[in-house]
Order: C-alpha cells, then structure tokens, then sequence
C-alpha cells in the first residue's frame, strides 16, 4: 500500500463535475487505478484525512476569495505537486465570465450584496495563489487525459500538455467545420487534447480548455465577425465564454505550466 | 442527565459542496444547532446577461457538475418558453431518456458512493474495495452504464454538449437505441435487482425519524413529472395544491431568516422538502409498476415522512427511470426516427421550466431582448429550498437524540447521514448566501 503514488482531491469555486468524471471510470479501469494510486484525501467522496505527505494534489475551482489563499497555500505546503484540475482551476473558466463585469453582486443578491461573506473579487485560477506544476484543462477535464498525465507522473516522465488548436483535432476526426455549416467557432484558437467533441456533437468549441500560446485574438474576433456573422460586440463575449482569463485584457496574465 | 456536547462539522464529507454543522449543548441544554453553507458565491445570474440565448444553456450547466443534465433541461425549456419554441415530439423523448440516464446515474452514485458507507460503517467507499469487492465493483459498472446511457443522447454527462434550444444537436443513430435497449435488458436491469437486494440488507441500520413536512414536486398530468410539468405540492394530511411553473415564485417565496443570512424558501408550510422522497410523496401512483414492486419491497410507501428514506426513494426511482427509458425507446423506434432541423424562435420574450434535478425542484427562468440576448436570469436551486427544512428537521432531531441519551460521536453522526440523506448539492450557489456563525 505504501508505495503507491498518494493523491488527494481539493475544491474551490466550481461544480465539482470534475471530480464526478472520476466515478465514470469504470470498474475495471478504476480498480486497476487504486492498484498504483492511493487516494488518501477527498472530501466529496471520503471522510478521511491524510497528514502524510501528499504526492499529487488535484485541486478543483478557481481562485475567487482571498479568504481561500490560506487553505490553497497549505495545500500547496503538504504535496509535491500540485495539479489544476478541470478549466475553472487551470484558467478561472467560466467563473471569470463574471471579471470583466462590476454589478454582478447587486444583480444576484441585491440589498444584501455589501454583506462581508459574499467577498467575491475576480475569478482566478489556482495558479494565482500558488505554484502550480500542471494543468488538466478542460469543462470538464478530459478523463483519458486524466490517465495519461497520471501514468506519465507515477513512471517518472513529463507530462506533455498539447499547444496546438482544436481545429487540428476536428481535421483528424474529419469533423466538418462549423463555419462550413453556417457556424462559427473558436477551435482555431483554443487549446487541443480533448479530441474535439463538441463541433463533432453539432455546437462550437468554446475554448473550455482555454487558448493556445499566444493566440492571434484580433484574427479571432474579425474570424468570428466576418465568417461568423457576428458583431463586433458578440465576438468579444464569445471569445470570452470559457477563456476570458486567457484575453490580453484579462485582469490576471495566466501563467501557462507545463512548459 | 445533563451533559456537554460540542458539534463543529468543518466542511461536511461526502456531500457536494461545502457545509458546516454545528451544534452546542452545554448542561442539556441546546444552544446553538446549525447548519451553515459557506459556499463561495459564483454570480451565474449577472454572468448570462448579455449572452445569446444559444450560449446560455451551456453556462448555467455549469452551476452544478452532479446535475449538469437537468440544469441544461431546465435552462434549455425556460429559454425555448421564452422564444416560443416547440419541440418536435421526438426531441422530447430523446431528452427525457437523458433525464432518466442522469437520475438513475445521480442517485446511484449517491446510494453507493455517499450512503452506503454509513450503513457499513465505513469512511467511504475506499476501505469497502477489499472487503465488499463486489458490490464496489457492481456500484462503478452501473454508474459507468449509466454515463454511457446518457452520453449516448447527451454527448456526455458532465456538462452535455447535444441539448440545445430548438431540439438536438445531433441524434444517436437507430442501432445505438436498439443496443442501448438490449445492454439495459441484459446488463442493467440485473445489477438494479442486485442492488434491490443490497440495500434491503442493509436498510434497517436507515435511521427512523420522522417529521411531517410539505413535499414539492414537478407535476405532469401525462406522467410521474420529471421532465416537464407544472407544480404540485402534497401536505402531510395529503392535501395537493398545484401552481403554474410562471408563478413559481409564488410557491418558493424565498425570505431571509433574522438569525441567518442564508436565503430560505417556504410555501403553506414553515419549509418544504424536494427531491426524490419529496417526488415519491407527490406522485406515487405515476411510476411505473416496476417501481412500485421495489417501493414495496423496500417497504417504502406515501406519504413517508423520514427524511432519511429519501435514499431509498432514489432506488425506487431508478427502477422508473430505467423501465420508462425501454418504453420511450420503443416508442422512438416504432415511429419515423429521423434526424431534425432545429425549430426556430417565434418571439423573444420571458419564459420560465422547472426539471426534476435528481435532488429536487429546480427553476430557472429568464427575459430575452429582440436580438436573442439575456437580459435577466433567475435560478431556483432545490438544495436551496431544502435548506430549511434540513434546519428544521435538525431543530426536530437534536432534541430526541439529546433524551435517548445519545454520545456526541452518535449524534454527529446522525446530523452528517441527516443531511447527506438529502443529497445536497451545494456548489449549485446561486442563490446561496454563505453564513458566518459566531463560535
């Protein structure tokens, strides 16, 4: 038992969908998992703790309170690595639809808005309260992706993130392209690894797994508006949807690991 | 005897979400007896403004990873409400197998996974890998059917891709259906007999408790309401009284507690209860015969005021979800299955729907302007509207647990499988208003 890999699951601002995936397994596949990991702490599974030393830990959710930034930290302090879990801890995801807006407070809680435990500034990811070794992108993370960075990190090996766009994902499964169909889209920027589900379902890429390294954002927008049909102003949100943390006008500049 | 009890649950295990419980007795006398949600606020509602109605499904599906499926249908229909759009009758069906898939996948996760290790004392499921191998085993294999049975019409589970305003974005072919209705009849159904077994065994160590309480569910005259409907609320004397899903807040009127600042609901009753047992009291005579064979077995009948029976009631609604599923397929493939061109909006206007999420009610409802874009969004959680009726069902217990002389450990305990019976979903945060407790 003791020479299996130690991980542990730990969650902030989000769903928490990504850890659901874990239970989509399998029996075979997750039995054969427990055979080389030993999952010594996860709060929406088990009621155990650990004060071992933790080897890998996942963290779901972003960054949005300061008020969080001590339990990150210890986080942080008891494991050996540290992997951003799913979009909303690797780039802020989704919760980061909210930073670019000033009353999003008053719109859902109005009277009661000012009250001191509804502190809530900008979505973050966890990367902007520590040092994180990896990210596993993704609304949600990818499960096989999940497998693959695990079975890199246990033999030793570095895990290798993709850096090249979604639209070379749907050319590989000879998905027809949205903007063929009458569509628009935002695989030509986002991040590739998760085998371009969505234009294959019938919707856009919404970029869940953030951009590329340095994405050409202004051909983005004109791609959208001129292909797409959109105005100016509706590119600008859709390329905000999952990725508004990875924009050059983001309020925190994302720290890409795995480089 | 008089005694000293100090009750300080930081972060509740085994629930999805963040909760506290805290209870302080000093002398045998009850002090304090919370239960706190210290949530971070995600602000759903402020972030659909200004997006297309095209976009808005797959943003407030990502309230909650565990019902993704029901807030995508809910959005979807209160979208398609708002823009006057009828689906086509086979859309409908494809979407309600969806939402059997995902209750029969929720409630299976939280019966094996979250309960279950209570009624085997154990921590979780871990330490039950070597010792009770194959009922772990049959727990992963029916929750991987179950993803796969959603998949199969959703694109996937977590976050579905295939829901979409109009119709489907893309249907499963024939053969898929037809195997899906075989490996349902040949693997799924004999692992849900299985587990009929495994939980009868172990239901007498389900805590008896009892407190009456007003149940809401989603009522459609065509069938038990899952998918669509309007509202219906039973009290405990069995009197119904039905809402029109427009007026939902009529009947959820949430309020603010003077000793606490999280958001409360409540309608003829001081509270009222969602989720499956709340769907079983309501609506009994609309499972399917299958279900009510299990019900029976398992000694389940309405009105069943023991809050913790509602893991019980969520076995009971597999075996519905399950069977109904074989009928809408059949009834797919006897028709001309086909695929659709979505429909299009006729207006843009308001509109609201409630879906059964597998813990309860769940309302959402938004206004559109005449460009297709939200300009105002409203997200009735269930595990909201639980909220004080898991207070008052504490306020109830405490009290009875105190007289029969229970130990701290014991009365913990008690609480957490309380509210885990529940089945809360708490990171479903939009209208929860985290509290703070002084200690």
């Amino acid at each position: 038992m003791s020479d299996k890999v130690k991980i542990a699951y730990f969650d902030f601002a989000s769903c928490e969908g990504c850890q659901i995936e874990m239970t989509n397994f399998g029996d075979a596949a997750f039995l054969e998992l427990l055979n080389h990991v030993e999952v010594v702490e996860f709060r929406e599974a088990m009621s155990e703790k650990t004060t071992q030393r933790i080897n890998i830990s996942f963290i779901e959710g972003s960054f949005t309170r300061e008020s969080d930034r001590k339990r990150l930290e210890d986080i942080r302090n008891r494991s050996d690595i540290v992997i951003a879990y799913g979009a909303c801890a690797a780039t802020g995801g989704i919760n980061a639809l909210k930073n670019h807006q000033s009353d999003y407070k008053q719109d859902v809680y109005g009277k009661d808005a000012d009250m001191p435990h509804l502190e809530s500034t900008f979505a973050l990811p966890v990367s902007a309260a520590i040092k994180v070794d990896y990210s596993l992108n993704g609304c949600p993370m990818d499960r096989n992706e999940f497998i693959r960075v695990v079975s890199h990190l246990v033999h030793g090996k570095q895990p290798v993130i993709p850096n090249y766009p979604v639209c070379v994902e749907c050319k590989m499964n000879e998905t027809v392209c949205r903007y063929e169909l009458g569509d628009h889209c935002l695989g030509m920027v986002a991040r590739a690894g998760c085998g371009a589900p969505c234009p294959a379902d019938g919707i856009p890429c919404e970029a869940c797994r953030g951009f590329v390294d340095n994405p050409n954002e202004e051909s983005l927008i004109t791609t959208l508006m001129e292909k797409g049909g959109l105005s100016r102003e509706r590119a600008e949100a859709r390329s905000r949807m999952f990725a508004a943390n990875c924009r050059a006008d983001a309020p925190h500049k994302i720290e890409t690991p795995n480089k | 005897m008089k005694k000293d009890i100090n009750i300080n649950v930081h972060h509740l295990t085994r629930v999805e979400g963040h909760g506290n419980i805290q209870v302080n007795i000093t002398d045998g006398t009850i002090e304090k007896c919370e239960w706190q949600v210290p949530e971070a606020p995600r602000f759903f509602e402020a972030m659909v403004r200004g997006r297309h109605y095209s976009e808005v499904g797959r943003i407030t599906s990502r309230i909650c990873g565990i019902c993704s499926v029901g807030h995508t249908l809910a959005s979807v229909r209160a979208t398609e409400d708002a823009l006057g759009i009828q689906i086509t009758e086979q859309s409908r069906k494809l979407r309600k197998i969806l939402k059997h898939a995902e209750n029969a996948d929720s409630h299976l996760l939280h019966v094996y996974f979250l309960v279950a290790p209570d009624l085997l004392g154990a921590p979780s499921v871990f330490p039950l890998v070597p010792t009770h191998t194959a009922v772990v085993q049959r727990a992963l294999r029916m929750k991987r059917f179950c993803h796969e049975w959603g998949s199969l019409i959703g694109g996937r589970t977590t976050h579905p891709t295939k829901v979409i305003p109009g119709g489907m974005a893309s249907i499963p072919e024939r053969e898929e259906l037809e195997t899906l209705k075989a490996r349902i009849l040949t693997e799924f159904v004999p692992d849900c007999l299985e587990s009929l077994s495994t939980i009868k065994s172990v239901a007498g160590a389900v805590p008896a408790f009892e407190r009456p309480t007003e149940y809401m569910a989603v009522y459609s005259p065509e069938e038990y309401g899952l998918y669509e409907g309007n509202v219906v609320t039973v009290t405990p004397d069995g009197n119904k009284a039905h809402y029109d899903v427009h007026d939902y807040k009529s009947c959820t009127n949430e309020w603010v507690s003077p000793q606490s600042t999280a958001k409360f609901a409540k309608n003829r009753m001081e509270s009222y209860m969602a989720g499956a047992l709340a769907r079983f009291n309501c609506n009994y005579d609309q499972l399917h015969q299958k279900a009510k064979d299990a019900a029976a077995e398992l000694g389940l009948k309405p009105l069943c005021f023991n809050p913790y029976m509602n893991s019980v009631a969520q076995l009971v609604e597999v075996f519905h979800s399950v069977f109904e599923t074989l009928d809408l397929i059949d009834a797919l493939l006897a028709g001309d299955y086909k695929e659709e061109e979505l429909v299009k909006p006729v207006k843009f206007g308001t509109g609201s729907a409630c879906v059964e999420v597998p813990r309860g009610i769940l309302f959402h409802s938004y206004a559109y302007d005449n460009d297709g874009m939200c300009t105002k969004a409203d997200c009735i959680i269930p595990t909201n509207q639980n909220h004080y009726n898991i207070q008052l069902d504490f306020n109830k217990l405490v009290p009875e647990l105190l007289a029969a002389g229970k130990e701290e450990k014991e009365m913990e305990l008690a609480l957490e499988m309380l509210v885990r019976a529940y089945d809360p979903c708490i990171s479903c945060s939009t209208h929860y208003l985290s509290v703070t407790f002084k200690k």
